[in-house]
């Protein structure tokens, strides 16, 4: 009963909810693809018109952090915070925290969050911003 | 050791692309075999350590898997071959945070921590082996000191 994760070689999409930036990491992720996630996340923060209040990635559907990908997060969250705004992962799987201890990698100055509404909440946001429940409700 | 039970799959190491496709087949043997969640992602992140580090430091090579048989255990095995250069001194190599390729150089050392066997084999100007074998454990892997 194993279900094979997705393989994704193209670029991982990062959303805007209000003044936050949302990246939802999906399966297994490609080198490059981290790499260019890195780069785009930067220059969405530099060139978006309303200050960034937030980037929260989502790693509840990644099966694997490994220290190439872990190092790519920290820089992520390195570079955002030089650019004046907050990362925070959110939803990491048990089995991914207990491998990246054992690997050595608990890579401090990261926030974390058990899940995006938590995320949000750290950042300050209430997560019915970005929940519209129903359209009626919105804005 | 016994001889293994299926024949050996081989499996390129020369792109990223084959750096995730190593990572789901390892993790499918895995779970076929009846390894646990945490027993899985261990595996598959320290394979995914050793694989770029044959792909980064080797210059490429190949991964062979096998499921040895040690009386009722089953395993995994995983081989990471390649042809470069190999690691001229074996104990910095392993050391936390020692690197020449511009990660957080934790990739062999945390590989070794992951899995229950750990088996580095080099020859300067050569190339380099690193062998990892998991047994089905259905815990945690055991650790001798550890309660």
């Amino acid at each position: 009963m194993t279900d094979f994760p997705a393989v994704h070689p193209e670029p991982v999409p990062v959303l805007a909810l209000g003044d936050i930036l949302l990246v939802t990491l999906r399966g297994d992720l490609y080198d490059g693809a981290a790499e260019q996630l890195q780069y785009d996340i930067t220059q969405r923060i530099a060139n978006s018109p309303v200050p960034v209040g937030g980037v929260v990635i989502d790693l509840s559907g990644v099966e694997i952090v490994d220290s190439f990908l872990g190092r790519i997060l920290a820089e992520i969250a390195a570079s955002a915070r030089l650019l004046a705004t907050r990362t925070i992962l959110a939803g990491m799987r048990p089995a991914v925290a207990i491998t990246l201890v054992e690997l050595g990698l608990t890579l401090p100055g990261l926030d974390t969050a058990l899940d995006i509404d938590r995320a949000l909440a750290l950042l300050g946001r209430a997560p019915s911003v970005v929940r519209p429940a129903t359209a009626e409700e919105g804005a | 050791m016994h001889a293994p039970l299926t024949p050996t799959t081989r499996l390129p190491i020369g792109s990223d692309a084959d750096l995730a496709w190593l990572r789901q087949h390892v993790r499918q043997c895995a779970a076929d075999l009846g390894f646990g969640l945490v027993q899985q992602t261990k595996l598959v992140t320290a394979a995914s350590e050793l694989a770029r580090n044959t792909l980064v430091h080797g210059g490429g090579g190949h991964v062979e898997i096998t499921t040895p048989a040690d009386g009722a255990r089953r395993g995994l095995r995983l081989s990471f071959v390649d042809n470069g250069p190999g690691i001229r001194d074996v104990d910095l190599a392993l050391t936390d945070g020692y690197t020449t390729g511009g990660g957080l150089g934790m990739g062999l050392s945390g590989a070794k921590r992951l899995v229950q066997d750990f088996v580095l084999d080099t020859r300067p100007g050569l190339g380099t082996t690193v062998t990892i074998t998991e047994w089905v454990s259905g815990f945690p892997a055991p650790r001798p000191g550890v309660r």
